[in-house]
């Protein structure tokens, strides 16, 4: 008999309950245990302490004691932000950067509910930023009315990320395509078409490889335009595009736990047999939810052009993938996927000024990668067991 | 004659799973020399059992004897190397290698050097010796279904097995290729080996095994008959069942008009050939009308095409006086036409989902549980409150997920679903298969229950015990044919054994 050196072994066993505190804990040890390997490598990149380095990263992404103090204060006494603080820390940056970032992971989530594995929010973003450039810049004139132009480039935005989604989408519903290797694929060619416009093409002014400045209309406003009644707000770039993704998220979770379309996206994401045997039109949800997952990341790609004011060739790509780590931290909630985002953005903004410049997105992987393996606490009892020829009288099965 | 020493023994084997108890204190003997056919009805347990002897399974109770000594297997590797070996329905092949790469796949022995031009003579003998003759240089996508399973079993044959289990070996054969293994079966028991034969085609059985053990619903119902001396039809009542259990309360009331109308309808199967052959047949209001038969005779196919989960390629079906097209059922499902899948838990219920969405499955896309897009919590909420408590589902709250109901109770679910509405038609699939005494009865009262409400049920089963109790009028299928239409009544056991054992299938 085959016997292995070591008289134990590991056995997983399916749990048939897993309480809802247990997806928090195992979403919050993913991250610990993140930070701790993340703290190894920083150590070997040269940190002195690791701690210390994390310690700065939180204090650049969420801001100190300190400057949040400092920022209530002014609000109270309606005044400026006193000399050499920074009323509540770089919190503006970080809800910049969390915009996009929480407007692609809605975009995996209605997906990823419906088990459509959508990796081209990215791709999708990019359209969605192009469609909305193409009407901002060159179809309406520079002096139509804000709202007007918001809204116009917003529905670009959408249509454009809707049928740049619906395209994976049919292919999957009626040509049973797989959709991961077509969206992936979908990127590299929303990029290229970006990079033509902008890089050498016809939308390129000079050699700035940009459309120029965005007509004002075209562009968010930013706090720091009401620093003239809140003092406080000067200098704030924060803008309403993080609002447009609490809205979405929102609107997102009412569909999914609320709606007669969320019910089917459900069935069917936990059991696409049983939606058909239910008389849920598959294919058609198909098309559908992939549209609606481009639609979100399209909107995103509006918005960070309106954000930026421009749409150059350093257009910041991998948000669509940053929205997969999102959605799976968050557990495909779209209310979560808020608060997750505002975290990330914090990650984000907070790395920016570690070196060597990788360790965000190392940072980010790591947290997936831990996330991902904790899921088998999340689905599996883990048992140790004596190998020595014996049988063990076992529990499995004596489910009443 | 003197009976051969036992190869292997298995004791009061146990094996449960979540829910059910698969195998309830199974005892089954091999001989050197022999083949023992395990018969019994899908899910009565044969393969679990077999699993649990090649090591795939670890057994809740009982034990395997090893020519006298008690073993524990961790793995199929363990089982093998004590010359146990089982061949799966799904062949375990790498379709891009060779015969011979794939016959040495998973051997630890040789370590480093493969001289696969040794092992290609070594399979080539082999399979000369028995029969089976393969090129050892193909590659497995090249071959036959049929010549892929001699790689299976020259795998096993290469490992030193000594008893072959064989699952359903015929299933994906052609009736040639069918010979041709039997052919081998035979070489394989002169030199000694014994074969455990898993099936539920009694004609295969009576044709090739020694002995037949017979399981139903996890229990042996026969141990260790000699196949020479028994009459398929004999087989069919004990593979079925026909000791009576429990009555059902039933009165007799006279049907009304006809409800579901069936003319010549034909389907295939998921392989493309034909499961069901030109059926006709009608079901009338209050009453409940049974199709009976073995496994694999078009049951399943039936149920499916009439609710519209598979396509006809010929014939009609009618309800009422709408005809059932793939457009009409998609709008009929959940109203008038209640479906009790096959299959309760990857066809008729979501795991993941509570009992109170898993009960609307059917109706939210109406008043009062949807209202235009969204859908009414609280009307949800109430309509589960109600049916818990109608149909006495055991759960502590509605918000449960349905993977954690014990078999018995998701059928109850699925009941409640499918019979809240007052059905018109009702298709029910082995609403019973795994399910408790207990549970049993309530599912039998409720089917009753619709009926005397004016319901035309269609019941699919093949338990025979539970046909007789509660049908009105009795129909057997075998190969995709009605074979008979009898009132349940004045059925005779013995006659619906012999129509379901396919031997007055012509008259």
């Amino acid at each position: 008999m085959n016997q292995s050196r070591i008289p134990y072994r590991v056995r997983f066993e399916t749990r048939l309950d897993n309480p809802g505190w247990l997806g928090i804990v195992s979403s919050i040890l993913g991250v610990v245990l993140a930070l701790i390997i993340g703290g190894f490598v920083l150590k070997i990149a040269g940190a002195t302490s690791p701690v210390s380095t994390y310690q700065a990263i939180f204090q650049q992404g969420f801001g100190t004691f300190a400057d949040w103090r400092a920022g209530f204060i002014a609000i109270f006494t309606n005044t400026d932000c006193p000399k050499g603080m920074l009323c509540f820390g770089p919190l503006s940056d970080t809800l910049v950067k969390a915009s996009p970032i929480l407007l692609t992971s809605l975009a995996c989530i209605v997906a990823f509910r419906m088990k459509q594995w959508n990796i081209g929010a990215d791709g999708q973003l990019f359209m969605g930023a192009w469609a909305a450039t193409g009407v901002a810049v060159f179809l309406l004139p520079s002096t139509t009315n804000p709202v007007l132009m918001m809204l116009a480039m917003g529905l670009a935005g959408v249509l454009a990320g809707a049928i740049y989604g619906a395209i994976p989408g049919f292919l999957k519903a009626w040509l049973n395509i797989n959709e991961i290797i077509t969206t992936l694929m979908l990127n590299y060619v929303a990029y290229n078409w970006v990079a033509f416009f902008v890089v050498v093409g016809p939308w390129s002014i000079g050699d700035f490889e940009s459309t120029g400045r965005f007509p004002a209309a075209a562009t968010w406003p930013r706090l720091t335009q009401l620093s003239k009644t809140i003092p406080i707000l000067s200098g704030l770039t924060a803008n309403p595009g993080v609002l447009l993704g609490v809205f979405a998220a929102i609107g997102l979770a009412w569909v999914i736990y609320r709606s007669r379309w969320g019910y089917e996206i459900r069935v069917i994401g936990n059991n696409p047999k049983a939606a058909r045997y239910a008389g849920i039109d598959l294919k058609r949800n198909i098309f559908l939810v992939m549209a609606l997952s481009g639609a979100l990341a399209g909107l995103a790609g509006m918005n960070e052009v309106a954000s930026l004011r421009e749409l150059n060739g350093r257009f910041q790509q991998g948000y669509g993938f940053t929205g997969v780590i999102i959605a799976w931290l968050a557990r495909l909630n779209p209310i979560a996927a808020i608060l997750v985002s505002i975290l990330f953005g914090g990650l984000v903004v907070g790395t920016q000024l570690v070196q060597p410049a990788g360790i965000s997105a190392m940072l980010q992987g790591v947290i997936l990668f831990v996330v991902v393996g904790t899921e088998l606490i999340f689905r599996y009892r883990v048992h140790f067991e004596r190998v020595d020829g014996v049988a063990i009288p076992e529990k499995i099965g004596e489910v009443s | 004659m003197t009976e051969s020493p036992t190869t292997f023994e298995m004791h009061a084997i146990v094996k449960r799973f979540p829910g059910v108890l698969a195998i309830d204190h199974v005892d089954f003997v091999c001989r050197e020399g022999q083949v023992h056919a395990l018969l019994g009805e899908n899910g009565a347990g044969k393969s679990t059992l077999m699993n649990v002897l090649a090591g795939l399974y670890r057994s809740d109770g009982g034990e395997i004897l090893l020519k006298g000594r008690r073993v524990v297997f961790h793995s199929p590797q363990d089982a093998i190397s004590h010359g146990i070996g089982m061949i799966h329905q799904h062949f375990m092949l790498v379709q891009s290698n060779s015969v011979a790469e794939n016959v040495v796949l998973g051997l630890k022995k040789p370590r480093f050097f493969l001289s696969l031009s040794s092992i290609e003579d070594q399979v080539a003998a082999l399979g000369e010796q028995y029969g089976m003759k393969v090129n050892p240089r193909a590659k497995i996508w090249q071959l036959s279904v049929g010549e892929q399973q001699r790689v299976e079993v020259l795998k096993m044959l290469f490992r030193g097995a000594r008893v072959l289990i064989l699952d359903e070996p015929t299933a994906v054969l052609t009736p040639q290729e069918v010979d041709a293994l039997f052919g081998t079966l035979h070489d394989m028991t002169n030199r000694g080996h014994s074969i455990v034969f898993i099936s539920h085609k009694l004609e295969e059985v009576v044709k090739i095994a020694d002995y037949v053990t017979v399981l139903r619903r996890g229990k042996v119902t026969a141990a260790n008959v000699s196949a020479k001396g028994i009459s398929k039809a004999q087989l069919a009542n004990l593979m079925v069942g026909r000791e009576v259990l429990f009555r059902v309360d039933k009165k007799k009331i006279q049907p009304g008009e006809d409800v579901l109308v069936v003319e010549g309808l034909s389907a295939e199967n998921d392989r493309g050939l034909p499961a069901i052959r030109e059926v006709s047949f009608n079901v009338r209001a209050k009453e409940i009308v049974g199709i009976a038969g073995v496994a694999g005779n078009g049951q399943s196919e039936l149920a499916e095409t009439l609710t519209g989960l598979r396509s006809a390629t010929a014939g009609k079906m009618r309800m009422g006086n709408i005809v059932l097209n793939s457009r009409s059922h998609w709008r009929e499902i959940g109203r008038r036409l209640a479906h009790i899948p096959e299959d309760r838990a990857s066809v008729g219920s979501i795991p993941d989902l509570s009992i109170a969405e898993n009960l609307i499955l059917k109706s939210f896309s109406r008043s009062p549980i949807s209202s235009g897009w969204s859908i009414d919590k609280i009307a949800v909420h109430q309509n589960a409150v109600k049916l818990v408590d109608e149909y006495k589902i055991s759960t502590p709250t509605v918000d449960t997920p349905v993977r954690m109901l014990s078999g018995g109770n998701l059928q109850k679910v699925i009941l409640a679903r499918e019979t809240a509405q007052q059905p018109e038609l009702m298709i029910a699939v082995h609403p019973t298969r795994g399910l408790d005494i207990g549970a049993t009865e309530a599912v039998h009262k409720l089917l009753v229950e619709q009926r005397d409400a004016g319901a035309a049920i269609l019941l699919i089963s093949e338990d025979l015990d539970e046909l007789l109790s509660l049908s009105d009028r009795l129909m057997v299928m075998y190969e995709g044919r009605i074979v008979g239409d009898m009132e349940a009544e004045s059925s005779d056991i013995e006659k619906i054994g012999l129509m379901m054992a396919g031997v007055k299938a012509k008259s």
